[in-house]
């Protein structure tokens, strides 16, 4: 077997071959995913916003579930490496006819191509994928269930990098729906590589996870009590299937304990920034005065997430 | 390193220097490549005393050798803080060799605009020419076979010298 059997995202020289998870990926790769990010950002500030790095490859965006932000800046991230980007939206399409994963991926595969970017509402179908496709195809993760969003965890590594340094000084919050979050796993998968040495989750005991403490995090019910002296605040998007379950008695009274308010941010470090990833439920999780106010930094994260995503893509590729 | 077989790249540096003087003006654009050539254009612009700030270069996401090489890590970012439109560039690098750098490098820079000439300056020709590229000002031409590898080094000083290594 030439992929690393304890990590599969690694082939046998230790470069990333597929990127499924950001558990378990050394500090080396996650900063020269982050620094070869910075050096993308410079070229979607010019005139011509392409590089020819994979000119002649073709990328298959694979979206099991909606999603059209992720889907877009992966496309916009694939087109500026010169890349042919086809987007099938397969809860549309084979699925409903019944056939299985790994027959559309063989299929995909035999229409030549060099790399699936994999959304999946089941936790672990990229890893499925990533196992049964041929060693030359590449596959990135771009959601799977509760799992992992390993892309969106880097590009919000790289905002706070961005507007912060040093990450070993750093005291950072996560806020919301822990429980359902792929987002919240990669940020405290990424965190902790990088070296944060204070992570704090904050939400209502029925969207924690069991023994999430586990992850090496400090757990608070109370946010108020969680944001005091933090640099980075990071607020998880409601999802609003959740509010039918018995987890939430409603939002009004999510916002009311859970949303961030001026007056809730004013308990964080005056310099502290707010990141989102969108899509943003305003007055559920987030008041407008600030997720548009001068803390916040939720447009750049988009801004450089097609950056991530150029970096990721390009060094799959290579190796 | 004892018995340096190479010559002083400070020397060099000085006649390539006099060599671009009566050559460039106000209207030059200098651009180094990653990372020798950067710091070779650093020298030149200020002794030069040119007026356009100082562009940079990394040709990594332009590389012909990506599908064999994959990218190189430590990619710096490139950097043009002058208008390429109808430029007078001269793109500075340490080594010429087979010229594919320098292809990199040209195809890059007209993804910033449309240079009105492009020369190039390069303190070492060291020959072996896969492609129709020649140097407009050099320091040296230095014999070197195909198994040896010439570089330049800073030191902390900032002391440039050339480093020949045979693999």
């Amino acid at each position: 077997m030439w992929l690393d059997p304890a990590n599969p995202q690694l082939n046998k020289n230790g470069e990333l071959h597929h990127l499924l998870s950001l558990e378990g990926l050394p500090a080396g790769i996650l900063r020269q995913i982050l620094d070869t990010a910075e050096s993308f950002v410079g070229v979607t500030q010019r005139e011509v916003k392409k590089v020819p790095l994979l000119r002649g490859k073709a990328v298959f965006n694979l979206f099991f579930e909606p999603s059209t932000r992720t889907r877009t800046t992966f496309e916009i991230a694939a087109k500026r490496l010169s890349a042919d980007v086809i987007n099938l939206a397969i809860n549309v399409s084979s699925q409903s006819k019944g056939e299985t994963v790994l027959d559309t991926v063989a299929n995909l595969s035999a229409m030549q191509a060099d790399m699936f970017i994999v959304r999946h509402a089941a936790s672990g179908a990229p890893y499925l994928i990533a196992k049964h496709v041929a060693p030359d195809i590449h596959v990135v993760n771009a959601g799977d269930g509760r799992h992992a969003h390993p892309t969106q965890g880097l590009l919000d590594m790289y905002t706070i990098r961005h507007y912060k340094g040093d990450f070993t000084k750093l005291r950072v919050a996560i806020v919301g729906d822990i429980l359902h979050s792929r987002v919240a796993r990669s940020q405290i998968h990424a965190l902790t590589t990088l070296g944060c040495p204070e992570i704090r989750v904050i939400g209502p005991k029925t969207l924690l996870p069991a023994h999430v403490n586990r992850l090496g995090v400090q757990v608070h019910g109370d946010m108020r009590q969680g944001l005091k002296d933090v640099d980075v605040v990071m607020m998880l998007r409601l999802q609003n299937e959740r509010m039918n379950g018995a987890l939430l008695p409603s939002a009004q009274e999510f916002y009311k304990y859970y949303g961030l308010t001026e007056d809730k941010l004013a308990l964080a470090k005056p310099d502290a920034i707010v990141l989102h990833p969108g899509p943003m439920n305003r007055g559920v999780e987030i008041d407008s005065s600030v997720a548009d106010g001068r803390q916040s930094v939720i447009l750049p994260q988009v801004t450089f997430g097609i950056a991530i995503r150029m970096a990721v893509m390009s060094i799959l590729a290579g190796n | 390193m004892p018995g340096n077989p190479l010559p002083d790249a400070e020397s060099l540096l000085a006649s390539l220097t006099d060599r671009m003087r009566p050559a460039v003006g106000p209207a030059t654009g200098l651009v180094g490549i990653h990372t020798g050539g950067v710091w070779l254009a650093e020298r030149l612009h200020a002794a030069l005393g040119l007026k356009l700030p100082l562009g940079t270069l990394d040709v990594s996401f332009y590389r012909d050798d990506f599908s064999r090489k994959g990218l190189r890590r430590n990619v710096k970012s490139s950097d043009i803080p002058f208008d390429v439109d109808g430029c007078d560039v001269v793109i500075v690098d340490d080594v010429l060799h087979t010229g594919r750098t320098i292809r990199a490098a040209m195809n890059e820079l007209f993804d910033y605009g449309r240079p009105g000439r492009i020369r190039l300056a390069a303190l070492v020709d060291r020959g072996g020419r896969e492609l129709p590229i020649a140097a407009d000002f050099t320091g040296a031409a230095i014999e070197a076979s195909a198994g040896e590898t010439i570089e330049l080094t800073r030191d902390a000083a900032g002391r440039l010298a050339l480093q020949l290594t045979r693999n």
